[in-house]
């Protein structure tokens, strides 16, 4: 008869899944880290970017826009955004993530006060939103934001958007939210043009109000030449 | 909290990867007793087997099913063939009639009974010592029998005998899906052979010894998986089954989804209503592997698939609702745009190489079992409709038939 229960080898494939597990968490692990090594690389090679800007921006003491304008690549600070925020919600690493994360919002404030500079005194086209939002709670009108946000940076490239945890633990974060006086009642919260717009405001507006922006700027500069003549 | 879901879904990983490892295995200490034998073999005596056949409504294939028994190499004398038509109302009657002038059939009308009564119809006829059923939309290899007959010669202790089960012919994708699925569960029965745990003797061409039916009693409705109660009666008392690889049925599938539901829902059913039926044997030392490794088996693949539907149809309404979200808020025209591939955003979780590990085994038995089926190692597109199909269909039969359990409503035969 064959009805004699092999234990053994119950327990040897026991010990064969077991190893398969810690052989899938080790790749997942290695792959993972790969990612955060990635985006650690993005993020550097877009510090340098900023920094050369910033550096280049000095130099040349305003004088030169030519050389300037195009040399901070939004794309890049998006696509690094687009990879965080997947790598919050997928890798394990939340602490490595984390820290990336407050790294890129610093990165993005940066880039903002540059590119507002540039943008004013080189007659550069530009628009600029700043983004608040919160993954603390459910908020299902951050979500519908975030959508129009990236839609509309899809439809005009020149407009920059700066997008912003709420609960990050950065001391810059914290003085933008002191500056525009935002709390978290009242997220999303946008801030166009120094003007603070609070809650979910759909595509049509915003649209109309970058096209705005964009008109300010267009006379603006003609106005800050005559007062410098 | 998301944690008991992904708690839940590790264990379930755990138990699926731990069953094909198992299986494998299984499959490596054995690898060198699975022979496939091409040619005509010799037995040193052709015991007499009774092979009854039961009809209802199989004027399609039961021609050829009874032609395929009359060209099987064994001694004519020797093999005792039992047409029972089980108050058929098409022309079965008419054409299995036609066959009484053969010396070796005997044929049989009777009032609609169950397939079970059909089978105890011939059991009470026959008169030899070997006795096995053939389902009427099954066509046998002419080397079967035989094939079958040598494992009996070879182990006195062999209770009963069941054959590979092959489709047919496939003409539609369904079909090749199922064929498959066959090749896989050609390989499986192997393994559960090696480890004296079959839980089915399939319909199509399993032999017992007359013995069986003697000690145990006869067929019984077995909640329309008669040839499942038997199996399962057999391993309750330690009667062993064994798996002839190279003894080659080929039976019809169901062409469309609907009646491979049907089929599959009767054969679930069966399984949990047996499983119930014979609970006292799970987890028992003394019933061996098969209240150890094939019921929890059979119990776990129940849990994983249900589970996993529920999961896919969690993703696809959270999959959906962020589609209307974002239609309700940017409109149509934004939706168009596909972001380019980066492989950034692939997922490496653990569970993922965990499944395609387990995927691969799946392949693997797929692949073997075919090569036990037709002696080559051939990789075809089947395996893809397999998976495409049994992932999206077998949830709903698996749950039709807990339901049904539930509610003690039985599904039925076609």
């Amino acid at each position: 008869m064959n009805n004699n229960i092999d234990w053994k080898k119950y327990l040897i494939v026991f010990l064969i899944t077991v190893g398969l597990f810690f052989t899938a968490s080790y790749l997942s692990n290695y792959f993972g880290n790969k990612k955060i090594d990635q985006l650690k690389s993005i993020q550097d090679k877009i510090a340098i970017n900023i920094l050369s800007s910033e550096t280049q921006f000095a130099l040349l003491s305003e004088s030169s826009c030519k050389n300037v304008s195009g040399s901070v690549l939004s794309g890049e600070l998006d696509e690094l955004g687009r990879k965080l925020e997947w790598g919050q919600e997928n890798l394990g690493a939340t602490d490595e993530v984390s820290y990336l994360k407050k790294y890129y919002s610093l990165l993005q404030i940066k880039d903002y006060l540059l590119m507002k500079r540039i943008s004013a005194s080189c007659k550069v086209k530009s628009a600029f939103i700043l983004y608040f939002y919160t993954t603390a709670e459910n908020c299902s009108e951050c979500e519908k934001e975030s959508l129009v946000l990236s839609s509309l940076r899809d439809k005009y490239p020149e407009l920059r958007v700066y997008s912003f945890d709420y609960s990050i633990d950065l001391s810059a974060v914290k003085a933008l939210l002191q500056i525009y006086k935002i709390k978290d009642t009242e997220l999303p919260a946008l801030i166009l043009d120094d003007e603070l717009l609070t809650s979910f405001h759909g595509i049509e507006e915003l649209e109309s109000r970058v096209q705005e922006s964009f008109k300010l700027q267009e006379t603006k500069p003609e106005a800050n030449n005559k007062k410098n003549s | 909290m998301a944690l008991i879901p992904d708690v839940i879904f590790f264990v379930l990983i755990f138990l699926s990867v731990y069953v094909q490892v198992f299986f494998f295995v299984t499959f490596l200490e054995n690898r060198k007793k699975i022979v496939v034998r091409n040619g005509k073999i010799k037995l040193d005596h052709y015991p007499a087997v009774t092979i009854a056949v039961p009809c209802w409504n199989e004027e399609k294939t039961i021609y050829k099913t009874v032609r395929s028994l009359l060209s099987l190499n064994y001694p004519k004398d020797k093999v005792k063939i039992f047409l029972i038509d089980d108050g058929s109302t098409d022309g079965t009657w008419n054409i299995i009639r036609k066959f009484s002038k053969y010396p070796n059939i005997k044929v049989f009308h009777k009032e609609n009974g169950g397939k079970y009564t059909a089978l105890n119809l011939g059991l009470e006829h026959s008169e030899t010592n070997f006795f096995g059923g053939l389902d009427a939309d099954s066509f046998v290899d002419s080397e079967s029998l035989i094939r079958i007959m040598s494992c009996f010669e070879k182990d006195s202790s062999v209770m009963a005998v069941a054959p590979s089960v092959i489709v047919s012919d496939s003409r539609n994708f369904i079909q090749s899906a199922q064929k498959a699925e066959y090749y896989m569960g050609v390989y499986t029965k192997k393994m559960l052979g090696f480890l004296g745990a079959i839980n089915v003797t399939p319909g199509p061409l399993t032999i017992f010894r007359k013995k069986v039916f003697n000690d145990l009693g006869s067929y019984r409705h077995g909640h329309n998986t008669e040839d499942m109660e038997i199996a399962y009666r057999m391993q309750k008392n330690n009667y062993k089954i064994e798996h002839c690889n190279d003894a080659y049925v080929y039976t019809t599938t169901p062409t469309t989804v609907q009646k491979l539901y049907r089929q599959r829902l009767r054969w679930i059913y069966g399984f949990i209503n047996n499983t119930i039926d014979y609970r006292s044997v799970l987890f028992r030392k003394k019933y061996g592997n098969f209240s150890t490794f094939t019921l929890p088996t059979g119990i776990v693949s129940i849990l994983i698939v249900s589970y996993l539907f529920g999961r896919i149809v969690y993703n696809l309404v959270d999959f959906l609702y962020s589609k209307i979200l974002v239609l309700n808020t940017v409109g149509w025209h934004f939706i168009a745009k596909t972001s380019s591939l980066d492989l950034f955003f692939i997922n490496t979780r653990s569970s993922i190489f965990l499944v395609l590990f387990a995927y691969s085994l799946i392949v693997f038995a797929i692949i073997f079992g075919r090569k036990m089926a037709e002696g080559k190692w051939v990789l075809s597109l089947n395996m893809f409709y397999f998976f495409l199909i049994f992932r999206i269909i077998a949830p709903f039969w698996l749950i039709k038939a807990v339901y049904n359990t539930l509610l003690k409503r039985k599904p039925s035969w076609r």
